[in-house]
């Protein structure tokens, strides 16, 4: 089994009388995006504050590659240090000095390379963070957003191996939010760190995330990856995501997953004992042969294909939720099975000749770039019952999948 | 007996007594710690820019301020000490008596005072301002000790700008004797500063300097001090503690100039 780069065992916090972190358990692995989500307050900011060192345990140990942090002479903890970069929620930059000089400090103050290399590393990074024009400005003279691309170019300048994020997302708008969690699975690819995220962004964040950390009450509740949290059946996490999802999924535009399962209960309940629905499960494969804003892109075609379901099944009494991260669940409450793939037929020759080059163009619009993907849209249609359970409908659905349309990168492809 | 010492009416004041005393040695021996690790942070590499901007910040921004207050110091000293000199017929001594007093006690207190009011301020305001917005967790994390960075050029410069401010505080004062003295109040010329020669010793030099770098030691201390654990303030949180911290540096200050000025004469007489 790999060894995580970064393990909390037995993590136990206090400030005064009340315990922020109750014997926290978590691994962190290398080379991997893993987002710690919970409520406000529940200690997710003291939870990364321990892995840089900025608090210390009352309790349990970290354990870095294996080796406790706390059992490291001087030397090893300067080495496990200058591994780590930490980018604060409110980016912590110094006012009184340029974003030149913001991003030169830690060079200028812990390696010993000459002022010209400083000055050629610096505004390496200033190119690839697009803040060229704004090297010589005050952080007070610029946006939220540049400010965060400051914090993160200071972040990453001395090319660290582990990137902590402490909610980088806060307070941006959605688009703005998009682009800099795109712009952290962009370098984090790029660069080749592994990342350790706080973000209350759902479902954004777990476009780019490939392990979920739940904390609630005090305690690593959960994990693992978004498929295995979305699927899991808990009280706590429905109450989590109860919290933070409104009706609906403010990224497709479709039922958030509660208001589908009562409009699903209300389809089933309101008929006749032997009610039948067809049920359309959609899967998209995507992959990009330009990897500039992927998961920002990801974001848009999910959003269009979720307008266009919305807009060619809801006039016929369909409804639709996001099922995982790239599969959507249609309920066809009104239509028999036969109907319902003649309808599935024509929505897919539609998807394929208008809606998906349409949404290659929207997507060049709307993020200005010159990305190039490919998508392969897969459907499975099945009939259900009030005697079935939605999962079980899904997993038939799943069974009888087969693909439907097909993009790539403004080809038209006649092969299903 | 135990019953007896426990509703004993001086035990609550004994107790309060007790904790003053405690947290009073605490927060010494905190500061006293504090300024130790400070000063030797000074000898370390990439020190120098740091150093040679708050020199300028402390010293040569300062020099202005100390300078009008030295004048008018020196001025109404000129005046009040010919009207005392006049009625003993002495007058001719009011160079050596100006020039004493600046020299000996009002040049180290009234230049650290200022600075104090001028620099110590801003070194609480800045600092705290840099808890408070996570500027020096941030420090932490790229692996700048923060109290390097921040605290050891400012007791450095303080340490270099004291003494100076100090003896140009001595010669503007000296002057503004000489003004009030001898052009306005008629006092001879050479009488104001022969006698500033005769009585002036370098006793008396040292012993000015040697204050100024007692509070020069002293106000960056303090004033670091409070602005770097602003956060740990009880009595109020954020940009509130950061102005209380500010107050209590200038307050601090002004008080230990004062009292450690009587000390350190009493060991210099």
């Amino acid at each position: 089994m790999e060894t995580p780069l970064i393990e909390f065992r037995g993590i136990t916090k206090r400030f005064g009388e009340k315990t922020i972190l109750d014997k926290a358990d978590l691994s962190i692995y290398e080379n991997q995006i893993t987002t710690i989500i919970g409520k406000s307050g529940s200690g997710k900011s003291v939870l990364i504050k321990h892995i840089i060192g900025l608090l210390s345990p009352d309790e349990g140990s970290i354990l870095f590659r294996g080796m406790p942090v706390n059992k490291m002479k001087k030397k090893e903890w300067e080495g496990y240090r200058s591994q780590i970069s930490y980018m604060f929620q409110n980016n912590a930059l110094f006012d009184s000095m340029t974003v030149f000089e913001n991003i030169a400090l830690p060079l200028r103050q812990t390696t010993n390379l000459k002022k010209k290399e400083i000055e050629k590393k610096v505004m390496s990074r200033i190119e690839q963070m697009e803040l060229t024009d704004a090297f010589r400005k005050y952080p007070a003279e610029l946006s939220g957003g540049m400010q965060k691309r400051v914090a993160l170019a200071r972040a990453l300048v001395t090319d660290p191996a582990i990137v902590l994020f402490d909610e980088p997302t806060t307070s941006q708008d959605p688009v703005r939010r998009n682009i800099i969690l795109s712009m952290i699975a962009h370098y984090r690819k790029k660069f080749g760190f592994t990342a350790v995220l706080i973000s209350h962004d759902i479902p954004d964040v777990f476009f780019i995330s490939d392990r979920i950390l739940l904390l609630w009450e005090g305690k690593i509740a959960f994990n693992g990856s978004y498929e295995e949290f979305s699927r899991l059946k808990h009280p706590m996490i429905d109450e989590f995501l109860k919290s933070i999802e409104g009706l609906r999924d403010e990224l497709t535009g479709l039922l958030s997953k509660e208001m589908f399962k009562s409009r699903y209960a209300i389809t089933l309940g309101s008929g006749r004992a032997d009610t039948s629905v067809t049920a359309v499960l959609f899967s998209f494969n995507l992959n990009f042969l330009s990897d500039l804003f992927r998961p920002q892109a990801a974001i848009e075609i999910l959003k269009s294909i979720g307008e266009n379901l919305n807009n060619y099944f809801g006039p016929l009494g369909g409804f639709s939720a996001r099922h995982s991260r790239e599969e959507i669940l249609t309920i066809l409450p009104h239509l028999g099975l036969e109907k319902a793939g003649e309808l599935l037929d024509d929505f897919a020759q539609r998807l394929e000749k208008n809606s998906l080059p349409e949404i290659h163009e929207l997507i060049r619009d709307k993020i200005e770039a010159e990305g190039c993907f490919e998508i392969f849209v897969n459907a499975g249609i099945t009939e259900g019952s009030s005697s079935d359970e939605i999962e079980q409908i899904i997993k038939r659905a799943d069974m009888n999948k087969k693909r439907i349309a097909k993009y790539l990168c403004g080809k038209e492809s006649d092969s299903k | 007996m135990k019953s007896a010492i426990k509703y004993s009416p001086f035990l609550p004041f004994f107790h309060w007594i007790g904790k003053r005393t405690m947290n009073v040695i605490n927060n010494l021996g905190a500061i006293a710690i504090f300024f130790v690790l400070a000063f030797l942070k000074i000898f370390r590499r990439k020190q120098l820019r740091e150093i040679i901007q708050q020199v300028f910040y402390i010293g040569a921004k300062s020099s202005n301020i100390v300078m009008l207050v030295g004048l008018f110091t020196g001025m109404v000293l000129g005046l009040q000490l010919y009207y005392t000199l006049t009625k003993v017929g002495s007058a001719g001594f009011l160079g050596s008596v100006v020039a004493l007093t600046l020299i000996r006690e009002l040049g180290p207190v009234l230049t650290a005072i200022m600075i104090t009011a001028r620099a110590g301020s801003a070194m609480a305001a800045e600092i705290g301002n840099l808890r408070i917005s996570e500027q020096i967790d941030a420090l932490y994390t790229m692996r700048i000790d923060p109290q390097g960075y921040l605290v050891s050029p400012c007791i450095a410069a303080s340490i270099i700008s004291f003494p100076l401010l100090t003896a140009l505080f001595d010669l503007i004062g000296i002057l503004g004797g000489y003004l009030t003295g001898v052009v306005l109040l008629g006092v001879d010329k050479g009488a104001y500063f022969y006698r500033i020669h005769s009585y002036v010793d370098m006793v008396d030099i040292r012993g000015g300097f040697i204050k100024s770098l007692v509070f020069a030691v002293l106000v960056s201390t303090i004033c670091c001090y409070q602005g770097y654990f602003t956060h740990l303030r009880t009595d109020s949180y954020g940009a509130r503690s950061v102005s209380l911290s500010t107050t209590s540096a200038v307050v601090f200050s002004c008080v230990t100039i004062l009292i450690s000025d009587y000390v350190v004469t009493s060991f210099l007489m």
